[in-house]
Protein backbone atom coordinates (compact mmCIF):
# COMPACT_ATOMS: atom_id res chain seq x y z
CA UNK A 1 0.00 0.00 0.00
CA UNK A 2 1.58 3.13 -0.90
CA UNK A 3 1.28 6.65 1.27
CA UNK A 4 -1.58 8.78 0.36
CA UNK A 5 -0.78 12.04 2.51
CA UNK A 6 0.08 15.29 1.41
CA UNK A 7 4.08 14.84 1.67
CA UNK A 8 4.42 18.32 3.51
CA UNK A 9 1.89 17.22 6.49
CA UNK A 10 4.39 14.18 7.02
CA UNK A 11 6.78 15.00 9.80
CA UNK A 12 9.26 12.47 10.25
CA UNK A 13 12.24 12.21 13.24
CA UNK A 14 10.87 15.10 15.15
CA UNK A 15 11.64 14.36 18.93
CA UNK A 16 8.33 13.58 19.74
CA UNK A 17 8.72 10.67 17.36
CA UNK A 18 12.64 9.62 18.66
CA UNK A 19 11.19 10.24 22.30
CA UNK A 20 7.74 8.60 21.94
CA UNK A 21 9.56 5.27 20.37
CA UNK A 22 11.97 5.17 24.20
CA UNK A 23 8.50 5.41 25.89
CA UNK A 24 6.84 2.35 23.50
CA UNK A 25 9.72 0.25 25.60
CA UNK A 26 9.19 0.86 29.36
CA UNK A 27 8.41 -1.40 31.40
CA UNK A 28 10.50 -3.51 28.99
CA UNK A 29 13.64 -5.60 28.84
CA UNK A 30 16.16 -5.39 25.96
CA UNK A 31 18.11 -7.81 25.33
CA UNK A 32 21.44 -8.49 23.53
CA UNK A 33 21.90 -10.87 21.10
CA UNK A 34 25.13 -11.98 19.41
CA UNK A 35 22.78 -14.01 16.06
CA UNK A 36 19.33 -14.76 14.34
CA UNK A 37 18.65 -17.79 16.69
CA UNK A 38 19.47 -15.63 20.02
CA UNK A 39 17.44 -12.91 18.49
CA UNK A 40 13.76 -15.71 18.29
CA UNK A 41 14.44 -16.24 21.64
CA UNK A 42 15.04 -13.21 23.08
CA UNK A 43 11.55 -12.13 21.01
CA UNK A 44 10.17 -15.09 22.21
CA UNK A 45 10.45 -14.51 25.89
CA UNK A 46 9.16 -11.43 25.60
CA UNK A 47 11.74 -9.01 24.84
CA UNK A 48 10.51 -5.40 23.96
CA UNK A 49 13.94 -4.99 21.37
CA UNK A 50 17.25 -6.35 20.99
CA UNK A 51 20.62 -5.11 20.87
CA UNK A 52 22.64 -6.66 17.57
CA UNK A 53 25.85 -7.39 18.50
CA UNK A 54 28.89 -9.01 17.09
CA UNK A 55 30.23 -10.26 21.33
CA UNK A 56 28.28 -9.62 23.82
CA UNK A 57 30.47 -6.88 26.49
CA UNK A 58 31.81 -9.69 28.64
CA UNK A 59 33.12 -11.94 25.58
CA UNK A 60 34.67 -8.11 24.21
CA UNK A 61 36.17 -7.19 27.09
CA UNK A 62 37.67 -10.77 27.56
CA UNK A 63 39.12 -10.11 23.50
CA UNK A 64 40.52 -6.86 24.31
CA UNK A 65 41.63 -4.38 21.35
CA UNK A 66 39.46 -2.18 19.58
CA UNK A 67 35.40 -3.04 19.65
CA UNK A 68 33.93 -1.08 16.57
CA UNK A 69 30.33 -1.33 15.45
CA UNK A 70 29.09 -4.81 14.28
CA UNK A 71 29.09 -6.38 10.62
CA UNK A 72 25.86 -4.48 9.27
CA UNK A 73 25.25 -7.97 7.67
CA UNK A 74 24.77 -9.58 10.87
CA UNK A 75 22.33 -6.76 11.84
CA UNK A 76 20.37 -7.17 8.86
CA UNK A 77 20.14 -11.04 10.24
CA UNK A 78 18.72 -10.09 13.16
CA UNK A 79 16.59 -7.43 11.59
CA UNK A 80 15.12 -9.93 9.26
CA UNK A 81 14.88 -12.80 12.10
CA UNK A 82 12.40 -10.38 14.78
CA UNK A 83 9.45 -8.19 14.13
CA UNK A 84 10.18 -6.37 17.50
CA UNK A 85 12.71 -3.29 17.14
CA UNK A 86 16.10 -3.64 16.60
CA UNK A 87 19.13 -1.62 17.71
CA UNK A 88 22.80 -1.54 17.17
CA UNK A 89 25.50 0.02 18.52
CA UNK A 90 28.09 2.56 17.33
CA UNK A 91 31.76 3.91 19.30
CA UNK A 92 31.02 6.88 20.90
CA UNK A 93 31.30 10.10 18.45
CA UNK A 94 31.46 8.09 15.77
CA UNK A 95 28.73 10.21 13.43
CA UNK A 96 29.33 7.40 10.17
CA UNK A 97 28.74 4.34 11.66
CA UNK A 98 25.60 5.92 12.68
CA UNK A 99 24.85 6.77 9.19
CA UNK A 100 25.53 3.49 8.48
CA UNK A 101 23.27 2.09 10.99
CA UNK A 102 20.63 4.73 9.85
CA UNK A 103 21.22 3.70 6.33
CA UNK A 104 20.38 -0.02 7.26
CA UNK A 105 17.44 1.17 9.36
CA UNK A 106 18.18 -0.29 12.88
CA UNK A 107 15.15 1.32 14.77
CA UNK A 108 17.89 3.07 17.49
CA UNK A 109 21.12 3.44 17.76
CA UNK A 110 23.09 3.23 21.08
CA UNK A 111 26.23 5.89 21.32
CA UNK A 112 27.99 2.75 23.46
CA UNK A 113 31.14 2.91 25.60
CA UNK A 114 31.08 -1.10 25.37
CA UNK A 115 33.11 0.18 21.98
CA UNK A 116 36.23 2.15 21.63
CA UNK A 117 35.44 5.50 21.57
CA UNK A 118 36.05 7.03 17.89
CA UNK A 119 36.53 10.80 19.17
CA UNK A 120 38.07 12.35 21.55
CA UNK A 121 36.23 15.68 21.88
CA UNK A 122 32.87 15.08 20.42
CA UNK A 123 29.87 12.68 20.96
CA UNK A 124 27.33 12.25 17.75
CA UNK A 125 25.29 14.83 17.03
CA UNK A 126 22.41 12.88 17.37
CA UNK A 127 20.09 15.95 16.30
CA UNK A 128 21.04 15.48 12.73
CA UNK A 129 19.50 11.71 12.75
CA UNK A 130 16.04 10.56 12.27
CA UNK A 131 16.79 7.11 14.38
CA UNK A 132 16.51 7.67 17.60
CA UNK A 133 19.74 7.67 19.55
CA UNK A 134 20.21 6.00 23.83
CA UNK A 135 23.27 6.78 25.22
CA UNK A 136 24.77 6.22 28.88
CA UNK A 137 25.44 8.05 31.38
CA UNK A 138 26.69 8.03 35.25
CA UNK A 139 25.59 11.34 36.61
CA UNK A 140 23.00 14.15 36.33
CA UNK A 141 25.16 16.57 34.06
CA UNK A 142 26.49 13.46 31.46
CA UNK A 143 22.88 12.54 31.17
CA UNK A 144 21.50 16.13 30.50
CA UNK A 145 24.78 16.98 27.92
CA UNK A 146 23.52 13.50 26.21
CA UNK A 147 20.31 14.53 26.05
CA UNK A 148 21.51 18.10 24.58
CA UNK A 149 22.96 16.37 21.74
CA UNK A 150 19.80 14.52 21.06
CA UNK A 151 19.37 11.36 23.23
CA UNK A 152 15.93 9.69 23.09
CA UNK A 153 16.62 7.39 25.94
CA UNK A 154 19.45 7.73 28.48
CA UNK A 155 20.29 4.36 30.43
CA UNK A 156 22.73 3.77 33.32
CA UNK A 157 26.45 3.00 32.19
CA UNK A 158 26.97 0.21 34.57
CA UNK A 159 29.79 -1.55 34.11
CA UNK A 160 28.99 -3.91 31.05
CA UNK A 161 29.87 -7.39 30.60
CA UNK A 162 30.68 -8.00 34.90
CA UNK A 163 27.25 -9.20 35.21
CA UNK A 164 27.77 -7.26 38.65
CA UNK A 165 25.21 -4.21 39.46
CA UNK A 166 26.82 -2.72 41.45
CA UNK A 167 28.24 0.26 39.39
CA UNK A 168 24.18 0.45 37.83
CA UNK A 169 22.90 0.96 40.95
CA UNK A 170 25.68 3.32 41.78
CA UNK A 171 24.81 5.47 38.71
CA UNK A 172 20.89 5.39 39.31
CA UNK A 173 21.39 6.62 42.66
CA UNK A 174 23.71 9.56 41.96
CA UNK A 175 21.00 10.57 39.15
CA UNK A 176 18.16 10.03 41.00
CA UNK A 177 19.86 11.84 44.06
CA UNK A 178 21.05 14.95 41.76
CA UNK A 179 17.19 15.11 40.35
CA UNK A 180 16.25 14.93 44.57
CA UNK A 181 18.30 18.06 45.51
CA UNK A 182 17.54 20.37 42.54
CA UNK A 183 14.03 20.17 44.34
CA UNK A 184 12.78 23.48 45.53
CA UNK A 185 15.47 25.71 44.00
CA UNK A 186 15.33 29.22 42.84
CA UNK A 187 16.23 29.98 39.28
CA UNK A 188 19.64 31.71 40.39
CA UNK A 189 20.65 28.52 42.07
CA UNK A 190 19.17 26.22 38.77
CA UNK A 191 21.87 28.11 37.09
CA UNK A 192 24.33 27.80 39.50
CA UNK A 193 24.08 23.76 39.36
CA UNK A 194 24.04 23.63 35.48
CA UNK A 195 27.36 25.06 35.48
CA UNK A 196 28.52 23.16 38.49
CA UNK A 197 27.26 20.20 35.94
CA UNK A 198 28.34 21.30 32.69
CA UNK A 199 24.63 20.87 31.69
CA UNK A 200 22.48 23.12 29.94
CA UNK A 201 20.43 25.64 32.10
CA UNK A 202 17.39 24.66 30.27
CA UNK A 203 17.28 20.60 31.03
CA UNK A 204 18.29 21.34 34.27
CA UNK A 205 14.84 23.46 34.90
CA UNK A 206 13.04 20.95 33.14
CA UNK A 207 14.28 18.25 35.14
CA UNK A 208 13.33 19.91 38.14
CA UNK A 209 10.29 20.39 37.29
CA UNK A 210 9.19 17.07 35.57
CA UNK A 211 10.72 15.60 38.90
CA UNK A 212 13.04 13.23 36.63
CA UNK A 213 15.21 12.85 33.56
CA UNK A 214 13.14 14.42 30.46
CA UNK A 215 13.76 11.42 28.64
CA UNK A 216 13.04 7.77 29.60
CA UNK A 217 15.88 6.34 31.60
CA UNK A 218 16.79 2.62 31.16
CA UNK A 219 19.03 0.57 34.01
CA UNK A 220 22.15 -0.96 32.03
CA UNK A 221 25.22 -2.59 32.88
CA UNK A 222 25.84 -5.71 35.21
CA UNK A 223 22.72 -6.94 35.43
CA UNK A 224 22.78 -10.75 35.63
CA UNK A 225 19.37 -12.35 37.68
CA UNK A 226 15.49 -11.07 37.78
CA UNK A 227 16.42 -9.55 41.19
CA UNK A 228 18.63 -7.21 39.81
CA UNK A 229 16.39 -5.98 37.23
CA UNK A 230 13.29 -5.35 39.47
CA UNK A 231 15.75 -3.90 42.12
CA UNK A 232 16.53 -1.46 39.20
CA UNK A 233 12.88 -0.98 38.35
CA UNK A 234 12.33 -0.03 42.03
CA UNK A 235 14.86 2.85 41.98
CA UNK A 236 13.09 3.97 39.61
CA UNK A 237 14.40 2.96 36.14
CA UNK A 238 12.00 2.79 33.46
CA UNK A 239 13.15 -0.43 32.09
CA UNK A 240 16.04 -2.51 32.04
CA UNK A 241 19.26 -3.63 29.28
CA UNK A 242 20.60 -7.37 30.05
CA UNK A 243 23.87 -7.80 27.73
CA UNK A 244 25.76 -10.70 28.93
CA UNK A 245 23.46 -11.95 31.41
CA UNK A 246 21.32 -13.98 29.17
CA UNK A 247 23.15 -15.61 26.92
CA UNK A 248 26.07 -16.18 29.20
CA UNK A 249 24.12 -18.05 31.28
CA UNK A 250 23.23 -21.45 31.71
CA UNK A 251 19.58 -21.39 30.67
CA UNK A 252 18.80 -18.39 28.57
CA UNK A 253 15.38 -19.11 27.65
CA UNK A 254 14.25 -19.60 31.17
CA UNK A 255 16.06 -16.61 32.42
CA UNK A 256 15.09 -14.20 29.70
CA UNK A 257 11.43 -14.98 30.58
CA UNK A 258 12.00 -14.73 33.78
CA UNK A 259 13.63 -11.47 33.79
CA UNK A 260 10.65 -10.09 31.28
CA UNK A 261 7.96 -11.18 34.17
CA UNK A 262 10.53 -9.65 37.11
CA UNK A 263 10.10 -6.48 35.18
CA UNK A 264 6.65 -6.76 35.20
CA UNK A 265 6.01 -7.15 38.40
CA UNK A 266 9.09 -5.35 40.14
CA UNK A 267 7.34 -4.55 43.41
CA UNK A 268 5.53 -7.70 43.73
CA UNK A 269 7.82 -10.01 45.77
CA UNK A 270 5.47 -13.22 45.56
CA UNK A 271 6.26 -12.77 41.58
CA UNK A 272 9.49 -12.21 41.82
CA UNK A 273 10.29 -15.09 44.56
CA UNK A 274 8.30 -17.46 41.50
CA UNK A 275 10.26 -16.63 38.61
CA UNK A 276 13.50 -16.81 40.39
CA UNK A 277 13.17 -20.49 41.14
CA UNK A 278 15.22 -22.98 39.36
CA UNK A 279 17.35 -20.42 36.73
CA UNK A 280 20.50 -22.55 36.73
CA UNK A 281 23.59 -21.14 37.24
CA UNK A 282 23.95 -16.86 36.33
CA UNK A 283 27.13 -15.50 34.30
CA UNK A 284 30.06 -15.65 36.39
CA UNK A 285 30.80 -12.32 36.78
CA UNK A 286 33.60 -9.59 37.59
CA UNK A 287 34.37 -8.14 41.13
CA UNK A 288 34.58 -4.29 40.05
CA UNK A 289 37.72 -4.01 42.21
CA UNK A 290 39.36 -6.49 40.40
CA UNK A 291 38.78 -3.99 37.29
CA UNK A 292 41.74 -1.93 37.11
CA UNK A 293 40.82 1.86 36.56
CA UNK A 294 42.04 2.66 32.75
CA UNK A 295 39.93 -1.19 31.68
CA UNK A 296 36.72 0.52 33.30
CA UNK A 297 34.19 0.53 30.27
CA UNK A 298 32.22 3.17 32.10
CA UNK A 299 35.16 5.62 32.34
CA UNK A 300 34.90 6.19 28.21
CA UNK A 301 32.49 9.10 27.58
CA UNK A 302 32.45 12.26 29.70
CA UNK B 1 -16.03 4.95 38.48
CA UNK B 2 -12.64 3.27 37.82
CA UNK B 3 -10.82 2.79 34.83
CA UNK B 4 -7.69 1.26 34.08
CA UNK B 5 -4.69 0.87 32.08
CA UNK B 6 -2.75 -1.97 31.28
CA UNK B 7 0.49 -1.49 33.49
CA UNK B 8 2.82 -4.41 32.35
CA UNK B 9 4.82 -2.63 29.85
CA UNK B 10 4.46 0.29 27.26
CA UNK B 11 3.44 3.94 27.73
CA UNK B 12 1.02 3.32 30.74
CA UNK B 13 2.11 6.71 32.46
CA UNK B 14 0.88 8.96 29.60
CA UNK B 15 -2.29 7.28 29.65
CA UNK B 16 -2.89 7.45 32.95
CA UNK B 17 -1.65 11.07 33.22
CA UNK B 18 -4.20 11.63 29.97
CA UNK B 19 -6.92 9.97 31.32
CA UNK B 20 -6.55 12.26 34.93
CA UNK B 21 -6.45 15.67 32.81
CA UNK B 22 -9.39 14.46 30.63
CA UNK B 23 -11.61 13.67 33.79
CA UNK B 24 -10.41 16.77 35.25
CA UNK B 25 -11.74 18.72 31.78
CA UNK B 26 -14.82 17.33 32.08
CA UNK B 27 -15.50 17.92 35.70
CA UNK B 28 -15.87 14.25 36.06
CA UNK B 29 -14.77 11.60 39.12
CA UNK B 30 -12.90 8.79 37.95
CA UNK B 31 -10.34 6.63 39.40
CA UNK B 32 -7.64 5.66 36.97
CA UNK B 33 -5.29 3.08 38.00
CA UNK B 34 -2.42 1.06 36.53
CA UNK B 35 -3.24 -2.81 36.32
CA UNK B 36 -0.72 -5.45 36.80
CA UNK B 37 -3.15 -7.76 38.32
CA UNK B 38 -6.26 -9.15 38.14
CA UNK B 39 -7.39 -8.30 41.35
CA UNK B 40 -7.29 -4.81 40.35
CA UNK B 41 -10.31 -5.15 37.54
CA UNK B 42 -12.79 -5.57 40.29
CA UNK B 43 -15.65 -2.82 39.79
CA UNK B 44 -13.97 -1.86 36.52
CA UNK B 45 -15.68 -0.11 33.78
CA UNK B 46 -12.89 1.10 31.43
CA UNK B 47 -9.88 -0.52 30.17
CA UNK B 48 -6.84 1.42 28.17
CA UNK B 49 -3.98 -1.71 26.18
CA UNK B 50 -1.54 1.36 25.44
CA UNK B 51 1.50 1.00 23.13
CA UNK B 52 4.35 -1.06 23.75
CA UNK B 53 5.47 -4.34 21.74
CA UNK B 54 2.30 -6.32 20.98
CA UNK B 55 4.14 -9.57 21.64
CA UNK B 56 5.41 -8.62 25.11
CA UNK B 57 1.86 -6.77 26.45
CA UNK B 58 -0.47 -9.73 24.78
CA UNK B 59 2.43 -12.14 26.82
CA UNK B 60 2.07 -10.65 29.65
CA UNK B 61 -2.07 -10.06 29.44
CA UNK B 62 -2.06 -14.23 29.51
CA UNK B 63 0.48 -14.91 31.59
CA UNK B 64 -1.06 -12.76 34.57
CA UNK B 65 -4.96 -13.38 33.89
CA UNK B 66 -5.57 -10.41 32.48
CA UNK B 67 -7.31 -11.46 29.20
CA UNK B 68 -10.94 -12.79 30.98
CA UNK B 69 -10.99 -9.60 32.98
CA UNK B 70 -10.49 -7.81 29.71
CA UNK B 71 -13.44 -10.19 28.10
CA UNK B 72 -15.66 -9.91 31.26
CA UNK B 73 -15.69 -5.94 31.17
CA UNK B 74 -16.88 -5.96 27.67
CA UNK B 75 -19.27 -8.14 27.90
CA UNK B 76 -20.75 -6.27 31.00
CA UNK B 77 -21.02 -3.15 29.33
CA UNK B 78 -17.69 -1.86 30.12
CA UNK B 79 -15.40 0.46 26.96
CA UNK B 80 -12.08 -0.84 26.05
CA UNK B 81 -9.45 1.05 23.85
CA UNK B 82 -6.55 0.00 22.02
CA UNK B 83 -3.88 2.30 20.70
CA UNK B 84 -1.05 0.89 18.49
CA UNK B 85 0.14 -2.42 19.81
CA UNK B 86 -3.22 -2.40 21.79
CA UNK B 87 -5.00 -2.27 18.53
CA UNK B 88 -3.02 -5.16 17.41
CA UNK B 89 -4.51 -6.93 20.58
CA UNK B 90 -8.28 -5.84 20.21
CA UNK B 91 -8.00 -7.31 16.35
CA UNK B 92 -9.51 -10.11 15.03
CA UNK B 93 -6.90 -10.87 13.11
CA UNK B 94 -3.50 -9.97 12.38
CA UNK B 95 -0.67 -10.28 9.58
CA UNK B 96 1.54 -13.45 9.20
CA UNK B 97 4.09 -11.48 11.14
CA UNK B 98 1.14 -11.20 14.49
CA UNK B 99 0.40 -15.09 13.91
CA UNK B 100 3.76 -16.15 13.73
CA UNK B 101 5.02 -14.24 16.96
CA UNK B 102 2.50 -15.93 18.77
CA UNK B 103 0.42 -12.68 19.46
CA UNK B 104 -3.05 -13.84 21.57
CA UNK B 105 -5.61 -11.55 20.06
CA UNK B 106 -8.82 -10.52 22.12
CA UNK B 107 -10.51 -10.54 18.99
CA UNK B 108 -12.92 -7.67 19.72
CA UNK B 109 -12.98 -5.52 17.18
CA UNK B 110 -13.47 -6.75 13.35
CA UNK B 111 -10.46 -4.95 11.76
CA UNK B 112 -7.41 -7.16 9.95
CA UNK B 113 -4.19 -5.23 10.91
CA UNK B 114 -0.73 -5.04 9.39
CA UNK B 115 1.90 -4.89 12.48
CA UNK B 116 4.69 -2.13 11.47
CA UNK B 117 3.25 -1.70 8.19
CA UNK B 118 4.78 1.55 6.83
CA UNK B 119 8.02 0.25 7.76
CA UNK B 120 10.62 0.21 10.89
CA UNK B 121 10.95 3.36 13.44
CA UNK B 122 13.34 6.12 10.66
CA UNK B 123 9.76 5.27 8.52
CA UNK B 124 7.23 6.68 11.94
CA UNK B 125 5.79 10.15 11.83
CA UNK B 126 3.48 13.16 12.86
CA UNK B 127 0.90 14.03 10.27
CA UNK B 128 -2.73 15.55 11.07
CA UNK B 129 -5.71 12.91 11.27
CA UNK B 130 -9.06 13.29 10.32
CA UNK B 131 -11.46 12.48 12.57
CA UNK B 132 -15.36 12.20 12.95
CA UNK B 133 -16.44 11.17 16.70
CA UNK B 134 -20.62 10.25 16.78
CA UNK B 135 -22.79 11.70 19.42
CA UNK B 136 -22.87 9.87 22.18
CA UNK B 137 -25.35 10.45 25.39
CA UNK B 138 -22.46 13.16 26.99
CA UNK B 139 -20.87 13.74 24.02
CA UNK B 140 -22.39 16.15 21.44
CA UNK B 141 -19.43 14.81 18.73
CA UNK B 142 -16.51 16.05 17.15
CA UNK B 143 -15.23 16.47 13.94
CA UNK B 144 -11.97 18.15 13.03
CA UNK B 145 -7.94 17.38 12.42
CA UNK B 146 -6.20 16.02 15.39
CA UNK B 147 -2.31 15.39 16.31
CA UNK B 148 -1.27 11.94 14.64
CA UNK B 149 1.64 10.11 16.13
CA UNK B 150 2.68 7.24 14.18
CA UNK B 151 5.44 5.02 15.65
CA UNK B 152 6.35 2.12 14.21
CA UNK B 153 2.12 2.03 13.41
CA UNK B 154 0.35 -1.04 12.44
CA UNK B 155 -2.34 -0.53 9.77
CA UNK B 156 -5.83 -1.28 9.55
CA UNK B 157 -5.64 -3.29 6.49
CA UNK B 158 -9.33 -4.35 6.37
CA UNK B 159 -12.45 -3.35 8.18
CA UNK B 160 -15.05 -5.97 8.70
CA UNK B 161 -19.13 -5.66 9.94
CA UNK B 162 -19.96 -3.30 12.98
CA UNK B 163 -17.38 -1.27 12.75
CA UNK B 164 -17.28 1.97 12.20
CA UNK B 165 -14.35 4.20 10.97
CA UNK B 166 -14.16 7.43 13.04
CA UNK B 167 -10.45 8.71 12.09
CA UNK B 168 -8.67 8.60 8.98
CA UNK B 169 -5.43 9.42 7.20
CA UNK B 170 -6.43 10.13 3.88
CA UNK B 171 -8.97 8.30 3.63
CA UNK B 172 -7.13 5.46 5.66
CA UNK B 173 -9.13 4.04 8.73
CA UNK B 174 -6.78 4.97 11.57
CA UNK B 175 -9.13 4.96 14.44
CA UNK B 176 -12.29 2.75 14.63
CA UNK B 177 -15.40 1.77 16.99
CA UNK B 178 -17.57 -1.00 17.31
CA UNK B 179 -19.54 -0.96 20.15
CA UNK B 180 -17.84 0.38 23.03
CA UNK B 181 -14.36 -0.52 21.94
CA UNK B 182 -11.91 1.78 20.63
CA UNK B 183 -8.58 0.89 18.02
CA UNK B 184 -6.42 3.28 17.23
CA UNK B 185 -3.50 2.91 15.46
CA UNK B 186 -1.83 6.23 16.78
CA UNK B 187 -0.60 7.38 20.07
CA UNK B 188 -3.37 10.96 21.13
CA UNK B 189 -1.47 10.04 24.33
CA UNK B 190 1.80 11.48 23.20
CA UNK B 191 0.36 14.99 22.33
CA UNK B 192 -1.63 17.49 24.50
CA UNK B 193 -5.21 16.95 23.13
CA UNK B 194 -7.16 15.37 25.07
CA UNK B 195 -9.73 14.91 23.10
CA UNK B 196 -9.73 11.18 22.67
CA UNK B 197 -9.20 10.25 26.36
CA UNK B 198 -12.16 12.43 26.75
CA UNK B 199 -14.43 10.57 24.22
CA UNK B 200 -13.67 7.10 26.10
CA UNK B 201 -14.59 8.51 29.16
CA UNK B 202 -17.59 9.77 27.92
CA UNK B 203 -18.72 6.07 26.64
CA UNK B 204 -18.66 4.64 29.92
CA UNK B 205 -22.08 3.20 30.93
Amino acid sequence: MVLKIKLEKLRYGSELIKRGFAKMQKGGVIMDVVNAEQAVVAEEAGAVAVMALERVPADIRAAGGVARMADPKKIEEIMDAVSIPVMAKVRIGHFVEAQILEALGVDMIDESEVLTPADPFHHVNKKQFRVPFVCGARNLGEALRRIDEGAAMIRTKGEAGTGNVIEAVRHMRIINKAIWELKGLSEEEMRKVAQEIKAPFELVKETAELGRLPVVNFAAGGIATPADAAMMMQLGADGVFVGSGIFKSENPEKRARAIVEAVAHYDDPEVLLEVSKDLGEAMKGIEIESIPQEQRLQERGW
Amino acid sequence: MKVGVVGLQGDVEEHVQQLRRAAEELGITVKVVWIRERDEMKDMWGVVIPGGESTTISRLIDKFGLREEIIRIREEGGVIMGTCAGTIILAVEGDESVVEKGVSLLKMVNIKVDRNAFGRQRESFEAPVHLDLPPTGAFKGWRGEFPGVFIRAPRITDVGEGVDVVGDLNGEPVMVKQGNVLALTFHPELTDDTLIHKYFLTLLP
